[in-house]
């Protein structure tokens, strides 16, 4: 009982991490119609600026802000400088563009940094473990990456429902001329929004530097399952964004732990355990095939 | 029949016609002979290939842009640790390139697709790193050669570590691909006590927590896991994150603890227990002359993925001295390059049946030396340690 908690916790943080990226990737591809590969780039910019900023100082706070903050210029600087003129291209010429993106920066990053991953440490408080329950120890680092993270949804529902910004934003998602037509700048509406996205891929990746490693190519690791999310959120929802990332996380986890476990019964342990791997590491796309199965826009479409 | 026979010497003039330039390279004077080096420079193994590079960069510079006499240039191309990418570099080398030596792959799974097409066209390969069960047994081949050790013996090697420091009930972790299988494989082989739970994990995996909730469960003596790279360094991290680290030590191969994964890692790798082939603090001449110089170029210790590059460099070197220059003929090559002559950085060095290393291998620790975390040679573990497949294997 107390192992499935830990295990439901550790699928609960990585659900976090994934909606972080998620989010971003969801509102650029909802509202701009930009299919962003090179989302992966700004979470790699953001976990390397801070273990930068961190190697530096050696303050969080400065790390954490000086993380995000370069996550969201690099973001805007991309939308501002190139995928403005994809806009009204096919999603063909924008896979392609944003593809060379994610050379440009892992060579970029290569050439500041080099290929060696970057350690980065955690502040004393952060980096012992708490007995969530009497004798289950869980990181406390994780327990943060969790509370930040449902945080973060909190401020994004209040951003997105509650404020003018917000309203902009979901009738850019699904009346997109009409918005043109009432005179908003829609460009700066884009260039915000994808620095939002940016932004919190950089959040993920600030989170993510202590507990992953801090390599070259750290995005494009976490990208694919960030799309597996945001195809089972259904596109363009923060919502689904959401709850696809936590059923990800959760399923993803609870598969990796227990599925060995289960197949050792019916057959002998070393054949149940690479049979159970190779089941698990399948186990989301099987959620992604049965959710289009079921809901071909995915679980919370947001042109519905 | 006259027909057949004019169309025969037809065929016969082309295929001399055809064959003309491409002896042409190799009679003109001073062009450096060329080597491939497909390793994997891009993402979380990235590092592991730069070593590789530079390694083989440095013992050329060296030597004058020279091995063995011979002045030669590495063609480098990355694979970006994708099969695939790894097969289509091998094929555009051999036809558009005419190369015929290659060397630096890193990954089992790209050595696997990339190798046979090298071997088919009746080229050379030298491992510097991978060296994986299959192509040491039943397909192994007259043209492929490893010099950094068979896959399992490092494991082997771990598991017979284990046995000496008294565990008797160990988790054992790898990722689920070639190397990862022969890690598991190996570490049973040598290891003498009880494996409580046998886990595979993904190649592309970042997130260890339900493996290290796993771990708690089933309370071992002790956790051995292969993990080389970036995988390595999210592991160890949230192995310490987990409250793990002073509670159930860590018994490694060599891949799982290099100084990259040490210098990204930190405090939570003092103690942990290792076994290996080589070390940069190893006491000999060799050994002293390439670790120096490699500080000197490259600002940081070596990694055992460049001391396997330079030893490679070292026996390519080797074996074109004792073949003329060149790979053209595969068998005085193969000769010469049987005969191992020349200084290995790790001591004992000589060729098994099966064209796999037979060596020495020993127990590091992580400890702190002046301060500074490094990695300290303890004692040797295994002498003139061959590998399980050298018996399958007919040359």
């Amino acid at each position: 009982m107390a192992l499935l908690l830990e295990q439901l916790l550790n699928g609960v943080q990585l659900g976090v991490t994934l909606f972080l990226l998620a989010a971003g990737l969801t509102l650029v591809f909802g509202i701009m119609g930009v299919i962003n590969l090179a989302h992966g780039s700004l979470y790699m910019s953001g976990a390397f600026a801070a273990a930068w900023v961190a190697a530096q100082t050696g303050s969080v706070l400065l790390a954490l802000a000086g993380g995000i903050a370069a996550a969201a210029v690099v973001g805007m600087a991309i939308e501002y400088v190139m995928l403005r003129r994809l806009y009204a291209r096919d999603h063909l010429d924008q896979v392609l563009a944003t593809f060379g993106l994610i050379l440009f920066f892992n060579q970029g990053i290569t050439i500041l940094f080099g290929r060696q991953p970057l350690f980065v440490n955690l502040p004393e408080f952060l980096s012992g473990a708490v007995e969530i329950l009497p004798g289950v120890p869980y990181p406390v680092y994780r327990l943060v990456i969790i509370a930040a993270g449902l945080l973060v949804a909190l401020g994004l529902y209040l951003l997105i429902q509650k404020t003018r910004i917000g309203m902009l934003v979901r009738a850019g998602a699904t009346h997109r001329e009409m918005v043109r037509a009432l005179g908003v700048d829609i460009r700066l509406l884009y260039t915000l929004v994808f620095g939002l996205g940016a932004l919190l891929a950089g959040f993920a990746g600030v989170m993510a530097g202590p507990v992953y490693s801090v390599n070259v190519g750290m995005g494009e690791q976490i990208l694919i399952l960030t799309f597996v999310v945001v195809v089972i959120g259904g596109v363009g929802s923060i919502r689904g964004a959401m709850f696809g990332a936590l059923l990800v996380g959760i399923v993803d986890t609870l598969l990796r732990a227990y599925v060995p476990g289960l197949l050792r019964g019916v057959m002998d342990a070393s054949q149940a355990d690479m049979l159970g791997a190779g089941l698990a590491s399948m186990g989301v796309y099987l959620l992604m095939a049965l959710v289009l199965l079921l809901k071909p826009r995915g679980l919370f479409p947001a042109h519905a | 029949m006259t027909a057949t026979f004019t169309r025969r010497g037809a065929l016969a003039a082309a295929t001399a016609l055809a064959a003309a330039p491409l002896a042409a390279p190799a009679i003109a004077q001073g062009a450096p002979l060329r080597i491939g080096v497909i390793t994997t420079l891009s993402g979380p193994g990235g590092y592991l290939g730069a070593d590789a590079r530079d390694a083989l960069l440095l013992a050329a510079e060296m030597n004058d842009g020279r091995l063995g006499g011979v002045p030669v240039q590495f063609v480098v191309e990355d694979d970006a640790l994708r099969p695939a990418q790894g097969k289509q570099i091998a094929e555009r080398f051999i036809r558009n390139e005419r190369i015929r030596l290659f060397t630096g792959i890193i990954f089992s799974n790209v050595l696997g697709a990339a190798a046979p097409d090298v071997l088919d066209a009746g080229g050379v390969y030298v491992s510097c790193n991978a060296g994986p069960s299959n192509f040491a047994g039943r397909e192994c081949h007259r043209n492929y050669f490893v010099i950094s050790w068979q896959n399992d013996n490092l494991h082997e090697s771990a598991g017979a570590l284990a046995s000496i420091m008294g565990y008797n009930r160990v988790f054992i972790l790898a990722p689920n691909y070639q190397a990862g299988r022969d890690a598991l494989t190996g570490f049973k082989r040598l290891f003498r006590g009880t494996v409580t739970n046998e886990v595979y994990t993904r190649l592309d995996q970042t997130d260890y927590a339900a493996e290290m909730a796993q771990i708690r469960a089933a309370r071992p003596d002790a956790v051995y896991h292969f993990h080389p790279g970036g995988l390595g360094i999210a592991f160890i991290r949230q192995y310490a994150q987990a409250g793990l680290l002073g509670t159930i030590p860590q018994v490694l191969p060599a891949p799982s603890m290099d100084v990259g994964t040490l210098a990204a890692v930190g405090d939570a790798a003092e103690g942990v227990d290792l076994s290996s082939h080589w070390n940069s603090d190893f006491d000999n001449e060799e050994n002293r002359r390439f670790v120096a110089a490699f500080r000197q170029k490259y600002n940081r210790t070596p990694t055992f993925y460049a001391q396997q590059a330079y030893d490679t460099a070292l026996a390519i070197g080797a074996a074109l001295r004792g073949s003329g220059g060149t790979v053209d003929n595969t068998e005085a090559f193969r000769t010469a390059m049987l005969r191992a002559d020349f200084r290995s950085t790790r001591g004992n060095f000589r060729f098994g049946p099966n064209q796999h290393p037979i060596q020495d291998w020993y127990a590091l620790k992580v400890e702190r030396v002046g301060g500074q975390l490094a990695l300290v040679t303890k004692r040797k573990i295994l002498e003139n340690h061959a590998d399980a497949y050298a018996g399958q294997c007919r040359i």
